[in-house]
Protein backbone atom coordinates (compact mmCIF):
# COMPACT_ATOMS: atom_id res chain seq x y z
CA UNK A 1 0.00 0.00 0.00
CA UNK A 2 2.91 2.39 1.00
CA UNK A 3 4.60 2.79 -2.19
CA UNK A 4 7.91 4.62 -1.77
CA UNK A 5 7.16 7.04 -4.53
CA UNK A 6 3.96 7.84 -3.47
CA UNK A 7 4.05 8.58 0.16
CA UNK A 8 3.62 12.34 1.01
CA UNK A 9 6.77 11.98 2.63
CA UNK A 10 8.62 11.10 -0.14
CA UNK A 11 12.02 13.38 -1.00
CA UNK A 12 11.79 12.94 -4.56
CA UNK A 13 10.59 16.01 -5.86
CA UNK A 14 9.79 15.19 -9.95
CA UNK A 15 11.84 17.35 -12.05
CA UNK A 16 9.63 20.11 -13.97
CA UNK A 17 11.66 20.86 -16.64
CA UNK A 18 12.72 16.87 -18.53
CA UNK A 19 16.25 16.31 -19.39
CA UNK A 20 16.09 16.85 -23.46
CA UNK A 21 15.26 20.83 -22.23
CA UNK A 22 18.26 20.78 -19.66
CA UNK A 23 20.55 19.49 -22.26
CA UNK A 24 19.32 21.98 -24.71
CA UNK A 25 19.35 24.96 -22.44
CA UNK A 26 22.77 24.47 -21.16
CA UNK A 27 24.16 24.19 -24.76
CA UNK A 28 22.08 27.54 -25.84
CA UNK A 29 23.73 29.37 -22.47
CA UNK A 30 27.26 28.38 -23.18
CA UNK A 31 26.97 29.20 -26.63
CA UNK A 32 25.61 32.68 -25.50
CA UNK A 33 28.25 33.08 -22.73
CA UNK A 34 31.01 32.27 -25.51
CA UNK A 35 29.67 34.91 -27.77
CA UNK A 36 29.58 37.41 -25.05
CA UNK A 37 33.11 36.78 -24.39
CA UNK A 38 34.41 36.81 -27.32
CA UNK A 39 32.08 40.14 -27.68
CA UNK A 40 33.99 41.70 -24.89
CA UNK A 41 36.96 40.69 -25.96
CA UNK A 42 36.99 42.31 -29.31
CA UNK A 43 35.28 45.63 -28.65
CA UNK A 44 37.92 45.94 -25.63
CA UNK A 45 41.26 44.99 -28.04
CA UNK A 46 41.75 48.62 -28.70
CA UNK A 47 40.88 50.26 -25.39
CA UNK A 48 44.35 50.98 -23.23
CA UNK A 49 44.62 49.77 -19.62
CA UNK A 50 41.59 47.55 -19.70
CA UNK A 51 38.92 47.33 -18.37
CA UNK A 52 39.67 47.92 -14.50
CA UNK A 53 41.52 50.69 -16.30
CA UNK A 54 38.73 52.38 -17.92
CA UNK A 55 36.47 52.11 -15.11
CA UNK A 56 39.33 53.89 -12.86
CA UNK A 57 39.16 56.46 -15.82
CA UNK A 58 35.86 57.03 -15.95
CA UNK A 59 35.27 58.47 -12.70
CA UNK A 60 38.03 61.40 -12.84
CA UNK A 61 36.57 61.97 -16.73
CA UNK A 62 33.01 62.52 -15.55
CA UNK A 63 34.34 64.78 -12.66
CA UNK A 64 35.22 67.11 -15.71
CA UNK A 65 31.40 66.87 -17.17
CA UNK A 66 30.63 68.65 -13.33
CA UNK A 67 29.61 71.01 -11.99
CA UNK A 68 27.43 71.82 -15.58
CA UNK A 69 27.12 75.53 -16.70
CA UNK A 70 24.08 76.92 -16.26
CA UNK A 71 24.68 80.48 -17.32
CA UNK A 72 24.36 78.73 -21.01
CA UNK A 73 20.71 78.12 -20.83
CA UNK A 74 19.08 80.97 -22.09
CA UNK A 75 21.29 80.80 -24.95
CA UNK A 76 20.38 76.71 -25.50
CA UNK A 77 16.41 77.45 -25.11
CA UNK A 78 16.03 78.67 -28.65
CA UNK A 79 17.74 75.51 -30.37
CA UNK A 80 15.77 73.23 -27.79
CA UNK A 81 12.64 75.27 -28.94
CA UNK A 82 13.53 74.64 -32.34
CA UNK A 83 14.53 70.84 -31.78
CA UNK A 84 10.67 70.39 -30.50
CA UNK A 85 9.38 72.27 -33.74
CA UNK A 86 10.80 69.53 -35.60
CA UNK A 87 9.73 66.79 -33.52
CA UNK A 88 5.61 68.26 -34.38
CA UNK A 89 6.40 69.25 -37.76
CA UNK A 90 7.70 65.74 -38.57
CA UNK A 91 5.17 63.78 -36.79
CA UNK A 92 2.12 66.03 -38.53
CA UNK A 93 3.53 64.73 -42.33
CA UNK A 94 4.49 61.23 -41.03
CA UNK A 95 0.71 60.52 -39.44
CA UNK A 96 -0.57 62.41 -42.56
CA UNK A 97 1.45 60.17 -45.48
CA UNK A 98 0.73 57.23 -43.13
CA UNK A 99 -2.83 57.05 -43.69
CA UNK A 100 -2.29 55.45 -47.16
CA UNK A 101 0.49 53.62 -46.49
CA UNK A 102 -1.16 52.25 -43.49
CA UNK A 103 -4.43 51.12 -45.46
CA UNK A 104 -2.52 49.12 -48.02
CA UNK A 105 0.11 47.12 -45.92
CA UNK A 106 -3.26 45.77 -43.81
CA UNK A 107 -4.28 42.41 -45.62
CA UNK A 108 -8.31 43.14 -44.58
CA UNK A 109 -8.37 46.16 -46.36
CA UNK A 110 -6.16 45.44 -49.64
CA UNK A 111 -7.38 42.18 -50.58
CA UNK A 112 -5.22 42.37 -53.47
CA UNK A 113 -2.41 40.13 -52.41
CA UNK A 114 0.78 41.25 -55.11
CA UNK A 115 -0.12 45.47 -53.20
CA UNK A 116 -0.32 44.57 -49.96
CA UNK A 117 2.90 42.08 -49.78
CA UNK A 118 4.87 45.24 -51.59
CA UNK A 119 3.83 47.82 -49.42
CA UNK A 120 4.99 45.61 -46.88
CA UNK A 121 8.36 44.50 -47.75
CA UNK A 122 8.63 48.80 -48.40
CA UNK A 123 7.79 49.73 -45.29
CA UNK A 124 10.12 46.67 -43.43
CA UNK A 125 13.10 48.45 -45.51
CA UNK A 126 12.44 51.70 -44.22
CA UNK A 127 12.20 50.37 -40.39
CA UNK A 128 15.52 48.90 -40.89
CA UNK A 129 17.67 52.32 -41.30
CA UNK A 130 18.29 54.02 -38.21
CA UNK A 131 17.15 57.88 -38.11
CA UNK A 132 20.75 59.20 -38.18
CA UNK A 133 21.58 57.60 -41.32
CA UNK A 134 18.94 58.89 -43.15
CA UNK A 135 20.11 62.08 -41.72
CA UNK A 136 23.55 61.88 -43.05
CA UNK A 137 22.04 60.96 -46.31
CA UNK A 138 19.59 64.14 -46.33
CA UNK A 139 22.71 66.10 -45.20
CA UNK A 140 24.67 65.57 -48.41
CA UNK A 141 21.88 66.47 -50.08
CA UNK A 142 20.37 69.23 -48.87
CA UNK A 143 22.96 70.49 -47.15
CA UNK A 144 22.88 71.38 -43.45
CA UNK A 145 19.92 72.78 -41.53
CA UNK A 146 16.93 71.87 -40.53
CA UNK A 147 14.67 70.60 -43.57
CA UNK A 148 16.79 67.72 -43.75
CA UNK A 149 16.71 66.63 -40.02
CA UNK A 150 12.81 66.93 -40.56
CA UNK A 151 12.89 64.66 -43.54
CA UNK A 152 15.22 62.21 -41.91
CA UNK A 153 12.41 62.33 -39.12
CA UNK A 154 9.22 62.12 -41.38
CA UNK A 155 10.66 58.66 -43.33
CA UNK A 156 11.81 57.22 -40.31
CA UNK A 157 8.83 57.93 -38.41
CA UNK A 158 6.70 56.48 -41.41
CA UNK A 159 8.41 53.26 -40.99
CA UNK A 160 7.22 52.40 -37.84
CA UNK A 161 4.01 54.37 -37.55
CA UNK A 162 2.61 52.99 -41.00
CA UNK A 163 3.33 49.71 -39.34
CA UNK A 164 1.91 50.21 -35.82
CA UNK A 165 -1.66 51.53 -37.36
CA UNK A 166 -2.01 48.29 -40.14
CA UNK A 167 -1.84 46.21 -37.32
CA UNK A 168 -4.18 47.99 -35.79
CA UNK A 169 -6.39 48.06 -38.58
CA UNK A 170 -5.85 44.41 -38.88
CA UNK A 171 -7.38 43.81 -35.36
CA UNK A 172 -10.83 46.28 -36.45
CA UNK A 173 -14.07 44.26 -35.93
CA UNK A 174 -14.80 43.66 -39.85
CA UNK A 175 -18.40 42.99 -39.08
CA UNK A 176 -19.86 46.58 -39.89
CA UNK A 177 -17.23 46.86 -43.04
CA UNK A 178 -19.30 43.86 -44.44
CA UNK A 179 -22.61 45.35 -43.64
CA UNK A 180 -22.04 48.15 -45.21
CA UNK A 181 -20.78 46.53 -47.97
CA UNK A 182 -23.44 44.53 -48.84
CA UNK A 183 -25.55 47.47 -48.75
CA UNK A 184 -23.77 49.19 -51.37
CA UNK A 185 -21.30 51.43 -50.01
CA UNK A 186 -18.59 52.53 -51.83
CA UNK A 187 -14.54 51.69 -50.91
CA UNK A 188 -14.41 54.95 -49.54
CA UNK A 189 -17.81 55.09 -47.72
CA UNK A 190 -16.69 51.81 -45.94
CA UNK A 191 -13.37 53.37 -44.69
CA UNK A 192 -14.76 56.28 -43.49
CA UNK A 193 -17.72 54.93 -42.14
CA UNK A 194 -16.67 51.82 -40.89
CA UNK A 195 -12.98 52.11 -40.69
CA UNK A 196 -12.00 55.42 -39.13
CA UNK A 197 -14.83 55.58 -36.05
CA UNK A 198 -12.83 52.02 -35.29
CA UNK A 199 -9.43 53.20 -35.26
CA UNK A 200 -9.10 56.63 -34.69
CA UNK A 201 -8.24 56.42 -30.86
CA UNK A 202 -5.66 53.95 -31.38
CA UNK A 203 -4.17 56.28 -34.23
CA UNK A 204 -4.23 59.16 -32.45
CA UNK A 205 -2.28 57.07 -29.57
CA UNK A 206 0.30 56.16 -31.86
CA UNK A 207 0.65 59.03 -33.42
CA UNK A 208 1.66 60.46 -30.11
CA UNK A 209 4.04 57.71 -28.97
CA UNK A 210 5.73 58.18 -32.54
CA UNK A 211 5.72 62.25 -31.13
CA UNK A 212 7.95 60.72 -28.38
CA UNK A 213 9.94 58.73 -30.77
CA UNK A 214 10.36 61.65 -32.78
CA UNK A 215 11.30 63.93 -29.73
CA UNK A 216 14.12 61.74 -28.78
CA UNK A 217 15.36 61.26 -32.04
CA UNK A 218 15.54 65.00 -33.35
CA UNK A 219 18.23 66.15 -30.05
CA UNK A 220 20.84 63.74 -31.30
CA UNK A 221 19.79 64.79 -35.12
CA UNK A 222 21.93 68.03 -35.12
CA UNK A 223 25.28 65.60 -34.43
CA UNK A 224 25.50 65.08 -38.02
CA UNK A 225 24.30 68.41 -39.17
CA UNK A 226 20.50 68.17 -39.62
CA UNK A 227 19.52 71.07 -37.16
CA UNK A 228 18.12 71.26 -33.56
CA UNK A 229 19.97 71.08 -30.35
CA UNK A 230 22.12 68.59 -31.10
CA UNK A 231 24.54 70.69 -33.45
CA UNK A 232 25.43 72.73 -29.96
CA UNK A 233 26.11 69.83 -28.65
CA UNK A 234 28.52 68.75 -30.98
CA UNK A 235 30.43 71.84 -31.28
CA UNK A 236 30.90 72.28 -27.25
CA UNK A 237 32.25 68.55 -26.75
CA UNK A 238 34.62 69.71 -30.00
CA UNK A 239 35.68 72.42 -27.96
CA UNK A 240 36.09 69.93 -25.04
CA UNK A 241 33.53 72.64 -23.29
CA UNK A 242 32.31 69.82 -21.31
CA UNK A 243 30.60 71.71 -18.46
CA UNK A 244 28.07 73.41 -20.97
CA UNK A 245 27.80 70.06 -22.83
CA UNK A 246 26.49 68.71 -19.71
CA UNK A 247 23.76 71.42 -19.13
CA UNK A 248 22.57 70.82 -22.89
CA UNK A 249 22.44 67.51 -22.09
CA UNK A 250 20.30 67.57 -18.58
CA UNK A 251 17.87 70.13 -20.49
CA UNK A 252 17.37 67.41 -23.09
CA UNK A 253 16.90 64.45 -20.47
CA UNK A 254 14.30 67.55 -18.76
CA UNK A 255 12.58 68.36 -22.09
CA UNK A 256 12.30 64.55 -22.85
CA UNK A 257 10.70 63.72 -19.74
CA UNK A 258 8.27 66.00 -19.35
CA UNK A 259 7.30 65.32 -22.82
CA UNK A 260 6.48 61.67 -22.59
CA UNK A 261 4.94 62.69 -19.29
CA UNK A 262 2.49 64.83 -20.91
CA UNK A 263 1.91 62.24 -23.80
CA UNK A 264 1.94 59.53 -21.83
CA UNK A 265 -1.24 61.12 -19.94
CA UNK A 266 -2.98 61.63 -22.90
CA UNK A 267 -2.12 58.57 -24.23
CA UNK A 268 -4.22 56.96 -21.19
CA UNK A 269 -6.95 59.63 -21.28
CA UNK A 270 -7.57 58.14 -24.75
CA UNK A 271 -7.69 54.53 -24.56
CA UNK B 1 -48.87 55.87 -41.68
CA UNK B 2 -46.15 55.93 -38.59
CA UNK B 3 -43.02 58.12 -38.81
CA UNK B 4 -40.32 56.12 -38.56
CA UNK B 5 -37.46 58.67 -37.27
CA UNK B 6 -34.05 57.80 -35.95
CA UNK B 7 -33.25 58.04 -31.98
CA UNK B 8 -32.26 61.18 -30.72
CA UNK B 9 -28.54 62.14 -31.26
CA UNK B 10 -27.07 61.81 -27.66
CA UNK B 11 -26.62 65.39 -26.43
CA UNK B 12 -22.99 66.63 -25.55
CA UNK B 13 -22.85 68.11 -22.06
CA UNK B 14 -21.33 71.32 -21.63
CA UNK B 15 -18.05 69.69 -19.95
CA UNK B 16 -17.33 67.98 -23.13
CA UNK B 17 -18.10 70.50 -25.52
CA UNK B 18 -15.56 73.18 -24.04
CA UNK B 19 -13.44 70.34 -23.20
CA UNK B 20 -13.06 69.98 -26.91
CA UNK B 21 -13.10 73.59 -27.93
CA UNK B 22 -10.05 74.13 -25.49
CA UNK B 23 -8.04 71.24 -27.12
CA UNK B 24 -9.01 72.44 -30.31
CA UNK B 25 -7.75 76.13 -29.87
CA UNK B 26 -4.59 74.67 -28.12
CA UNK B 27 -3.57 72.18 -30.88
CA UNK B 28 -3.88 75.39 -33.24
CA UNK B 29 -2.26 77.41 -31.36
CA UNK B 30 1.05 74.62 -31.36
CA UNK B 31 0.51 74.76 -35.46
CA UNK B 32 0.67 78.42 -35.46
CA UNK B 33 3.30 78.81 -33.37
CA UNK B 34 5.29 76.15 -34.84
CA UNK B 35 4.94 76.58 -38.69
CA UNK B 36 4.96 80.45 -38.06
CA UNK B 37 8.59 80.57 -36.13
CA UNK B 38 10.22 77.31 -37.62
CA UNK B 39 12.70 79.03 -39.97
CA UNK B 40 13.32 77.46 -42.83
CA UNK B 41 15.92 78.23 -46.06
CA UNK B 42 13.95 76.84 -49.02
CA UNK B 43 15.95 78.45 -51.36
CA UNK B 44 18.85 77.04 -50.41
CA UNK B 45 17.84 73.37 -49.78
CA UNK B 46 16.36 73.22 -53.05
CA UNK B 47 19.37 74.62 -54.87
CA UNK B 48 21.25 71.86 -52.67
CA UNK B 49 19.12 69.47 -53.62
CA UNK B 50 19.53 69.99 -57.49
CA UNK B 51 23.21 70.63 -57.74
CA UNK B 52 23.56 67.16 -55.37
CA UNK B 53 20.95 64.50 -56.73
CA UNK B 54 23.25 63.70 -58.90
CA UNK B 55 26.22 62.93 -57.23
CA UNK B 56 24.28 61.31 -54.73
CA UNK B 57 21.05 59.44 -55.51
CA UNK B 58 22.73 57.78 -58.06
CA UNK B 59 25.94 56.62 -56.59
CA UNK B 60 23.81 55.46 -53.42
CA UNK B 61 22.29 53.06 -55.45
CA UNK B 62 25.36 51.55 -57.08
CA UNK B 63 27.26 50.44 -54.03
CA UNK B 64 31.10 50.09 -54.23
CA UNK B 65 31.82 46.35 -53.92
CA UNK B 66 35.81 46.98 -52.91
CA UNK B 67 34.46 47.92 -49.66
CA UNK B 68 32.66 45.02 -49.06
CA UNK B 69 35.59 43.62 -46.52
CA UNK B 70 35.47 46.82 -44.29
CA UNK B 71 32.20 46.91 -44.26
CA UNK B 72 31.70 43.31 -43.55
CA UNK B 73 34.00 43.46 -40.37
CA UNK B 74 32.35 46.85 -39.01
CA UNK B 75 28.72 45.21 -39.40
CA UNK B 76 30.67 42.55 -37.28
CA UNK B 77 31.83 44.77 -34.68
CA UNK B 78 28.05 46.39 -34.57
CA UNK B 79 26.55 43.43 -33.93
CA UNK B 80 29.06 41.87 -31.11
CA UNK B 81 28.83 45.48 -29.50
CA UNK B 82 24.42 44.88 -29.78
CA UNK B 83 25.09 41.40 -28.25
CA UNK B 84 27.46 42.31 -25.57
CA UNK B 85 25.21 45.49 -24.07
CA UNK B 86 22.16 43.39 -24.36
CA UNK B 87 23.28 41.04 -22.55
CA UNK B 88 24.89 43.01 -19.95
CA UNK B 89 21.31 45.17 -20.27
CA UNK B 90 19.43 41.93 -19.38
CA UNK B 91 21.27 40.77 -16.62
CA UNK B 92 21.29 43.98 -14.61
CA UNK B 93 17.77 44.49 -15.22
CA UNK B 94 16.35 41.40 -13.28
CA UNK B 95 17.55 42.23 -10.40
CA UNK B 96 16.48 45.84 -10.58
CA UNK B 97 13.26 44.42 -12.24
CA UNK B 98 12.51 42.85 -8.86
CA UNK B 99 12.97 45.76 -7.06
CA UNK B 100 11.07 47.85 -9.11
CA UNK B 101 7.70 45.56 -9.38
CA UNK B 102 5.20 46.07 -6.61
CA UNK B 103 4.33 42.41 -5.76
CA UNK B 104 7.77 41.40 -4.85
CA UNK B 105 10.18 42.80 -2.79
CA UNK B 106 9.36 45.95 -0.07
CA UNK B 107 6.50 47.54 -0.58
CA UNK B 108 5.09 50.60 -3.11
CA UNK B 109 8.23 52.99 -1.74
CA UNK B 110 10.49 50.79 -3.21
CA UNK B 111 8.71 50.50 -6.33
CA UNK B 112 8.30 53.72 -7.01
CA UNK B 113 11.39 55.15 -6.59
CA UNK B 114 12.50 51.52 -8.84
CA UNK B 115 10.19 53.05 -11.74
CA UNK B 116 11.50 56.69 -11.38
CA UNK B 117 15.08 55.41 -11.59
CA UNK B 118 14.30 52.85 -14.97
CA UNK B 119 12.13 56.04 -16.88
CA UNK B 120 14.87 58.01 -15.87
CA UNK B 121 17.39 55.60 -17.30
CA UNK B 122 15.22 55.54 -19.89
CA UNK B 123 14.59 59.06 -21.26
CA UNK B 124 18.99 59.46 -22.30
CA UNK B 125 18.74 58.42 -26.18
CA UNK B 126 21.39 55.74 -26.51
CA UNK B 127 24.17 58.48 -28.50
CA UNK B 128 24.07 60.66 -25.75
CA UNK B 129 24.95 57.90 -22.78
CA UNK B 130 27.67 57.40 -25.80
CA UNK B 131 29.14 60.73 -26.07
CA UNK B 132 29.43 60.42 -22.45
CA UNK B 133 31.13 56.78 -22.42
CA UNK B 134 33.44 57.81 -25.12
CA UNK B 135 34.63 61.03 -23.17
CA UNK B 136 35.22 58.31 -19.83
CA UNK B 137 36.58 54.98 -21.99
CA UNK B 138 38.25 56.20 -24.94
CA UNK B 139 37.03 56.22 -28.83
CA UNK B 140 36.28 52.39 -28.96
CA UNK B 141 33.51 49.94 -29.19
CA UNK B 142 33.80 49.39 -25.26
CA UNK B 143 31.99 52.79 -24.92
CA UNK B 144 29.41 51.78 -27.80
CA UNK B 145 28.80 48.10 -25.65
CA UNK B 146 28.56 50.21 -22.28
CA UNK B 147 25.98 52.96 -24.22
CA UNK B 148 23.77 49.97 -24.90
CA UNK B 149 24.17 48.66 -22.00
CA UNK B 150 22.55 51.44 -19.77
CA UNK B 151 20.56 52.33 -22.27
CA UNK B 152 18.94 49.45 -22.91
CA UNK B 153 18.47 48.77 -18.86
CA UNK B 154 16.06 51.15 -18.23
CA UNK B 155 13.22 49.20 -21.15
CA UNK B 156 14.28 45.73 -20.02
CA UNK B 157 13.82 46.82 -16.44
CA UNK B 158 10.41 48.25 -16.90
CA UNK B 159 9.10 45.54 -19.51
CA UNK B 160 10.55 43.00 -16.96
CA UNK B 161 8.92 44.54 -13.96
CA UNK B 162 5.64 44.70 -15.69
CA UNK B 163 6.09 41.14 -16.27
CA UNK B 164 6.52 40.26 -13.02
CA UNK B 165 3.54 42.54 -12.00
CA UNK B 166 1.79 40.07 -14.23
CA UNK B 167 2.07 36.92 -12.69
CA UNK B 168 0.07 34.64 -10.88
CA UNK B 169 0.01 35.19 -7.76
CA UNK B 170 -2.11 32.14 -6.21
CA UNK B 171 0.46 29.83 -7.22
CA UNK B 172 3.08 31.98 -5.11
CA UNK B 173 0.36 32.20 -1.95
CA UNK B 174 -0.25 28.07 -2.43
CA UNK B 175 3.49 27.89 -1.88
CA UNK B 176 3.85 30.36 0.99
CA UNK B 177 0.90 28.61 2.77
CA UNK B 178 2.88 25.19 2.72
CA UNK B 179 5.68 26.41 3.86
CA UNK B 180 8.25 27.02 0.96
CA UNK B 181 10.92 29.49 1.77
CA UNK B 182 11.63 32.28 -0.45
CA UNK B 183 14.58 30.62 -2.39
CA UNK B 184 11.73 27.91 -3.58
CA UNK B 185 8.89 30.29 -4.36
CA UNK B 186 11.66 31.93 -6.55
CA UNK B 187 13.06 29.25 -8.52
CA UNK B 188 9.53 26.99 -8.72
CA UNK B 189 6.64 29.95 -8.05
CA UNK B 190 8.11 32.45 -9.96
CA UNK B 191 10.65 32.31 -12.29
CA UNK B 192 8.71 29.54 -14.73
CA UNK B 193 6.22 31.54 -14.98
CA UNK B 194 8.87 35.20 -16.15
CA UNK B 195 11.37 33.24 -17.83
CA UNK B 196 10.17 32.60 -21.08
CA UNK B 197 8.59 36.70 -21.61
CA UNK B 198 12.04 37.75 -19.90
CA UNK B 199 14.08 35.90 -23.01
CA UNK B 200 11.32 37.41 -25.19
CA UNK B 201 11.91 41.14 -24.41
CA UNK B 202 15.62 40.72 -24.19
CA UNK B 203 16.18 38.92 -27.78
CA UNK B 204 13.80 42.16 -28.86
CA UNK B 205 15.80 44.45 -27.21
CA UNK B 206 18.68 42.94 -29.18
CA UNK B 207 16.89 43.85 -32.39
CA UNK B 208 16.55 47.21 -31.31
CA UNK B 209 20.31 47.26 -30.21
CA UNK B 210 21.72 46.20 -33.46
CA UNK B 211 19.65 49.68 -35.02
CA UNK B 212 21.12 51.76 -32.23
CA UNK B 213 24.85 50.30 -32.25
CA UNK B 214 24.98 50.88 -36.36
CA UNK B 215 25.01 54.72 -35.72
CA UNK B 216 27.06 54.80 -32.25
CA UNK B 217 30.26 55.20 -34.08
CA UNK B 218 29.30 58.41 -35.46
CA UNK B 219 30.25 60.03 -31.61
CA UNK B 220 33.17 57.55 -31.90
CA UNK B 221 31.99 54.49 -30.19
CA UNK B 222 33.12 51.63 -32.66
CA UNK B 223 30.68 49.95 -35.37
CA UNK B 224 29.44 50.78 -38.45
CA UNK B 225 28.89 54.28 -37.68
CA UNK B 226 32.63 55.47 -37.67
CA UNK B 227 32.56 54.18 -41.99
CA UNK B 228 29.39 55.73 -42.08
CA UNK B 229 30.64 59.30 -40.78
CA UNK B 230 33.69 58.85 -43.38
CA UNK B 231 32.26 58.15 -45.94
CA UNK B 232 29.65 61.64 -45.22
CA UNK B 233 32.60 63.70 -44.71
CA UNK B 234 34.72 62.08 -47.90
CA UNK B 235 31.94 62.39 -50.32
CA UNK B 236 32.11 58.97 -51.04
CA UNK B 237 28.99 57.92 -52.01
CA UNK B 238 29.63 54.70 -52.91
CA UNK B 239 30.64 53.29 -50.39
CA UNK B 240 27.47 55.07 -48.50
CA UNK B 241 25.74 52.66 -50.95
CA UNK B 242 27.11 49.68 -49.53
CA UNK B 243 26.96 50.67 -45.91
CA UNK B 244 23.50 50.95 -46.30
CA UNK B 245 22.70 47.80 -47.77
CA UNK B 246 25.06 45.82 -45.26
CA UNK B 247 22.60 47.35 -43.07
CA UNK B 248 19.52 46.43 -44.41
CA UNK B 249 20.58 43.00 -44.63
CA UNK B 250 22.21 42.27 -41.53
CA UNK B 251 18.96 43.56 -39.58
CA UNK B 252 16.69 42.43 -42.01
CA UNK B 253 18.21 38.83 -41.12
CA UNK B 254 17.93 39.44 -37.55
CA UNK B 255 14.68 40.29 -37.13
CA UNK B 256 13.99 37.37 -38.77
CA UNK B 257 15.71 34.93 -36.63
CA UNK B 258 14.89 36.72 -33.37
CA UNK B 259 10.75 36.88 -34.36
CA UNK B 260 11.17 33.39 -34.68
CA UNK B 261 13.03 32.46 -31.61
CA UNK B 262 10.37 34.31 -29.89
CA UNK B 263 7.31 32.60 -31.16
CA UNK B 264 9.31 29.62 -30.02
CA UNK B 265 9.97 30.80 -26.66
CA UNK B 266 6.57 32.01 -25.48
Amino acid sequence: MTNENNSLTSKKVPPIYPAKTKVQVTLIFFVVLGIYIFSMSWTQRQMAGGFGGALGNMFTVIEKFFPPNTAVISAIWGPMVETIQMAIIATTFAAILTVPLAILAAENITTWKPLYILTRTFLNILRTIPDLVLAVIFVGLFGIGLFPGILALVIFSLGILAKLISETIESVDMHPLEAMRSSGGNVFQVIWYGLIPQVLPQYTSLVLYVFEINIRASVVLGLVGAGGIGLILNQQLGFYNYPNAMMIIILIFVVVIVIEYISTRIREALL
Amino acid sequence: MENYSLPPKPKNSMYKNIRNIVIAILVIAMYVWTFVSIDIDWGRAIERAINNFNRVIPRLFNPDWSATGDVAWSMLETVLIAFAGSLMAAVIAVPLSFLAARNMMGGIVISTIGKWVLSAVRAFPDIILAILFVVAVGPNAFAGVLAIAIGSTGMLGKMFAEIIESIDMNVVEAMEASGANKIQILFYGVLPQITPEFLSYAIYRFEVDIRASSILGIVGAGGIGTMIIFASNNRNWNEMGTILLAIIIVVTIIDFASARIRRKIV
